[in-house]
């Protein structure tokens, strides 16, 4: 299961500034079971949102987020509600926003930060989209993380090596940066680009004592 | 002149570089030394250079101060993580280094370690921003340093790409290194004025100094080889014809860099020449461009 927990709301509401109008997203994946993203917290979100003077267009919980097939046809019948939104707010895993940022021409905000993967890669097979950081960036990069995205995991922009789009490292992949900027280029949101990112901490990304050894550590420390 | 006295009195500005070898032999760096000493402005020492493992930046720039030039101490993100990053900072500059320049450096797959872990803590970015906090007397956690650092801080840029997208994001990540304290641009090689100026006309804006990068061509193979292997540098076919008519290569491939960095001359502030091998013919450069 992918562990996650919800970011502090002031920071949801810094990624929301200067957007009125919002389309909730929940999971009933993982997100449901860590208790960030299954129905309860969605409605909980959306009071905490209209509280602060957003409108909410719409809201939905689909299982699971990082089945990006399942995502698309899901949202078809609420397309009205996610169109007249100026952005989602996604409150799910990294693999999550990054599966309704690829389906959505519209900024996809992470709402929960991804503290553990638990082994599993979600539903969006084919490569690593998440390295569970514990401080999502994908607000900043228009829902394409940069620490899987480019091999160098450089979060303020590209190192200048690649070659016509290919990365410097591995010219079988595309730079991760310039799939970033192509994104944010067709989202309007290129301002995102000149926020200086500080030092990550890298102390959120090793593993808590209660995701280490086995799924079952909390039994076995009760026997 | 030193670098920052040099940027500052608006005159046009010289750095070159050297490489350290693999090994303690420092013979040929401190024969190169005297020759560009009173040459130019400075001289940088690169990090674990396309990385291969070296006598290490720091004290071969330790070396140059001794010698009176004015080092540039080059540090790549890629071997050091934020703790080593910046106790390097406070060696060089307890040993009398006044510059550094703050690069991503390429990754050890390229090198001659490719078993080697990357380390990339830091990017080059919060490199600069980091070098910032230690000249302003803190370190990364908001500790107090006992005695700070005072370094004139560089960085790079690729002024010539293959995609509007790599083009903007250079020019984006460069704003964002000169809000993080970076106070000099050295740049990847120019062989295409225009483009370099199409470039200029963007970064102009910015007002800080940029210095074009100029790696003298030795023959018709290398800038073949440039072209198709090193990201950002564009050789134009007349230079490669110029290159493969010319009976003494050598002649040639001096003189065009000379001839570029006096076409540059109007557009920037100065001029990087990365000799690659060459280091002891950079004052015949000069002189060729009339700089000395």
């Amino acid at each position: 299961m992918i562990k996650s927990e919800q970011k502090p709301f002031e920071e949801i509401l810094d990624y929301l500034e200067g957007e009125d109008k919002v389309f909730i997203l929940g999971c009933d994946g993982c997100a449901q079971a860590s208790q960030t993203g299954g129905m309860p917290q969605v409605m909980e979100m959306k009071k905490l949102l209209e509280g602060a003077g957003k409108k909410v267009t719409g809201y939905s919980v689909i299982d699971f987020l990082c089945q990006k097939a399942l995502v698309a046809s899901r949202l078809r019948p609420l397309e009205d509600k996610v169109m007249k939104a100026d952005s989602l707010l996604a409150l799910t895993c990294g693999i999550g926003v990054q599966s309704v940022a690829a389906v959505v021409k519209k900024p996809v905000h992470p709402g929960c930060n991804t503290i553990s993967l638990g082994g599993s890669r979600g539903e969006w097979q084919g490569s690593e989209r998440c390295l569970e950081c514990g401080d999502c960036l994908l607000h900043y990069t228009g829902g394409i993380c940069p620490l899987t995205a480019c091999s160098k995991r450089l979060i303020n922009g590209p190192c200048g090596g690649a070659s016509n789009g290919k990365c410097e490292v591995t010219p079988e992949k595309p730079c991760g940066w310039e799939l970033i900027y192509a994104r944010l280029k067709e989202i309007g949101r290129l301002d995102q680009l000149k926020k200086f990112i500080p030092p990550k901490d890298y102390n959120k990304m090793r593993p808590r004592p209660e995701f280490l050894s086995t799924s079952l550590w909390a039994l076995e420390q009760r026997d | 002149m030193a670098l920052k006295e040099a940027l500052e009195s608006g005159k046009f500005t010289i750095t070159t570089e050297v490489g350290p070898l693999k090994g303690t032999d420092t013979s040929e760096i401190l024969e190169v030394a005297e020759l560009l000493d009173g040459k130019v402005d400075g001289v940088n020492v690169t990090d674990q250079q396309s990385a291969v493992m070296r006598l290490g930046s720091l004290a071969t720039c330790s070396l140059l101060v001794e010698k009176g030039l004015d080092p540039i101490f080059q540090m790549t993100c890629r071997d050091r993580n934020r703790i080593a990053l910046q106790s390097d900072l406070l060696n060089a500059h307890v040993f009398g280094i006044k510059n550094v320049l703050a690069i991503t450096g390429d990754f050890p797959t390229l090198g001659d370690h490719p078993d080697a872990a990357d380390v990339y803590d830091l990017d080059s970015v919060q490199l600069v921003w980091t070098i910032r906090r230690m000249n302003e007397g803190y370190d990364l956690a908001g500790n107090e340093l006992q005695g700070k650092t005072d370094f004139f801080v560089g960085a790079v840029v690729t002024p010539l790409t293959d995609t509007e997208a790599a083009f903007e994001l250079q020019l984006i990540k460069m704003e964002k290194k000169i809000e993080a304290g970076a106070r000099f641009f050295q740049t990847q090689a120019v062989y295409d004025v225009d483009a370099f100026e199409k470039f200029m006309k963007r970064a102009e804006e910015f007002d800080v100094p940029v210095l074009a990068g100029i790696i003298p061509l030795k023959s018709v193979g290398m800038a073949r080889y440039m072209n198709k292997n090193v990201a950002g540098v564009f050789v134009p076919e007349h230079l490669i014809d110029e290159m493969a008519k010319a009976e003494d290569k050598t002649t040639k491939g001096l003189e065009i860099a000379a001839r570029l960095i006096n076409d540059l001359k109007d557009l920037c502030q100065g001029v990087h020449i990365m000799a690659i091998g060459w280091e002891k013919k950079v004052p015949q450069i000069l002189q060729l461009a009339n700089l000395t």
